[in-house]
């Protein structure tokens, strides 16, 4: 079913033609090793608003978020082309470096992985390698803000010398949140940030989601349906490598175009 | 595409949906007979039959308070996406229609008690001709659910207007009749209460009709037609 004779077209919805776009992915490829993970994907995401990218294991829905802050150079055979583009530059040109473009596109991961330090110094070590900070005072607004961006300073203002890693795990992710902002990102990637939460923290990183989504523009990888439905604007759905549909989260979800969308939203895959 | 609830991963799901979808239609069904039956009793001046569709009615309602019951269970439980969203809403709205159906079969019903008080009437067979359109219209409709023709749909809405025509002749006629001998003006004006009641029906159908294309294409279509500050439909 994997062969090329199988692969369709990318159904994009209007508002999915022609946006204006923060991202701009055109023919891009990648493989690991002789296998390719992902087929000439082309997609524009929009700016200040939350692109939710669904399917099922292995559609090539997280490697495809990796492209946008180069991660999957990280893995020694994987391999990416095509055009990749922020706010109309070209990401993969050698005169990018990956360091800085990564302070750019923040990515937050499935399981929070704070530093094993205090609080305060996970929220300003980006800042200070960064130099983002002219003072310890500058510093200390830098790491107020970034936890009050993130919905957790009125849970740890008292105890910002604490480890990280003592907080709970919803905590903690909001933590790994505050620690992207600080670096002022204009992108931020999320890798199924909630699969590891119990509701109620899954409700705080949505909630949060939805305010930063006011001044950055949020790629974010889900297995949950509903959470992409709840969080997201536009959806992407992604199947065995292919973007299959591309359109407004609400007509995604009630009105898909594509018979393997909707075969997968309404859960009849297999 | 296919609406059918088929191959669904989680077996027990879709079997909820088919069952809301095999009890629409046997709420459908019922309907469309309480139609045709109270046309009967009215034309053959039948109050056996009549007192049979008033009773009838009952069942109807429990057949809507059942749907609507299945279609929360549904939202609540199973978060249904995309076709599956689309049949559980219409679902739910459709019974809402047909019971008022039923409720229109009722009260053409009720009539018959009262129309047999007075002499027949030659205009009943109008009202008959009337009635058996709509039932056809009904019929078409629940058809289209069943096989899921969304063209069926539209040429259901679009089969009204020939309604919304005889209602309009009926009532011009039933006004010269009245004023011809005003003895008749009480079993005239029941006979048009249930040419009106027919009319709504047909309303009601064009509303499932266009629900049904609803859920078949996920796009929302209306009848759109110029008013006619004229017709009595």
């Amino acid at each position: 079913m994997a062969d090329s004779e199988n692969r369709t077209s990318t159904v994009y919805h209007d508002a999915a033609k022609n946006l204006a776009a923060k991202i701009t992915l055109d023919g891009v490829d990648v493989f690991y090793g002789q296998k390719q993970a992902v087929h000439s994907v082309a997609m524009q995401i929009p700016d200040r608003s939350v692109t939710a990218f669904i399917g099922p294991s292995g559609c090539g829905k997280s490697t495809i978020l990796r492209t946008i802050n180069r991660m999957n150079e990280t893995i020694d055979i994987a391999r990416t082309s095509g055009s990749i583009q922020i706010d109309g530059e070209e990401i993969n040109s050698k005169a990018v470096d990956p360091v800085l473009l990564r302070a750019r596109v923040g990515m937050v991961f499935q399981k929070p992985n704070p530093f094993p330090k205090s609080i305060f110094d996970n929220v300003a070590y980006g800042p200070r390698i960064h130099g983002l900070a002219t003072s310890k005072t500058e510093l200390a607004d830098i790491v107020e803000t970034s936890l009050r961006k993130a919905g957790l300073w009125d849970e740890v203002a008292d105890r910002l010398d604490q480890p990280g890693n003592g907080l709970s795990g919803g905590q903690q992710q909001r933590l790994v949140i505050a620690r992207a902002i600080a670096v002022s990102p204009e992108v931020i990637l999320m890798d199924e940030p909630c699969s590891a939460l119990d509701p109620i923290a899954t409700a705080k990183i949505e909630e949060l989601i939805d305010e930063l989504r006011e001044n950055y523009c949020i790629v974010i990888v889900t297995h949950s349906m509903a959470q992409a439905a709840r969080v997201s604007q536009m959806t992407a759905f992604f199947h065995m490598g292919d973007l299959v549909e591309y359109g407004p989260t609400e007509d995604i979800f009630t009105n898909p175009h594509q018979s393997r969308t909707q075969d997968y939203i309404t859960g009849r895959f297999g | 595409m296919n609406t059918k609830p088929t191959s669904h991963t989680v077996r027990a799901y879709a079997d909820e949906l088919t069952a809301l979808s095999d009890e629409l239609a046997r709420m459908g069904g019922l309907c469309e007979r309480q139609v045709a039956d109270c046309i009967a009793a009215v034309v053959r001046r039948d109050p056996a039959l009549a007192s049979a569709v008033v009773e009838g009615d009952h069942q109807v309602d429990a057949m809507e308070t059942a749907i609507e019951r299945r279609v929360i269970r549904i939202l609540a439980l199973r978060q249904p996406m995309a076709s599956d969203l689309r049949a559980s809403i219409s679902a739910y709205r459709i019974s809402g229609d047909l019971e008022r159906v039923g409720d229109l079969a009722k009260n053409i019903a009720h009539r018959t008690h009262e129309l047999n008080k007075s002499e027949p009437l030659d205009l009943t067979r109008s009202v008959e001709r009337m009635g058996k359109l709509v039932v056809a219209n009904l019929h078409r409709c629940l058809n289209a659910f069943s096989t899921g023709s969304a063209d069926e749909c539209l040429a259901v809405c679009n089969g009204d207007e020939e309604v919304d025509e005889h209602y309009n002749s009926l009532f011009r006629e039933l006004l010269s009749f009245m004023i011809e001998d005003p003895t008749t003006i009480t079993a005239c004006a029941h006979l048009l209460f249930v040419a009106k009641n027919l009319e709504r029906i047909g309303d009601h159908t064009t509303n499932i009709a266009e629900m049904i294309h609803y859920q078949l294409t996920g796009s929302e279509w209306r009848r759109e037609l110029p008013h006619d500050p004229t017709s009595m439909a």
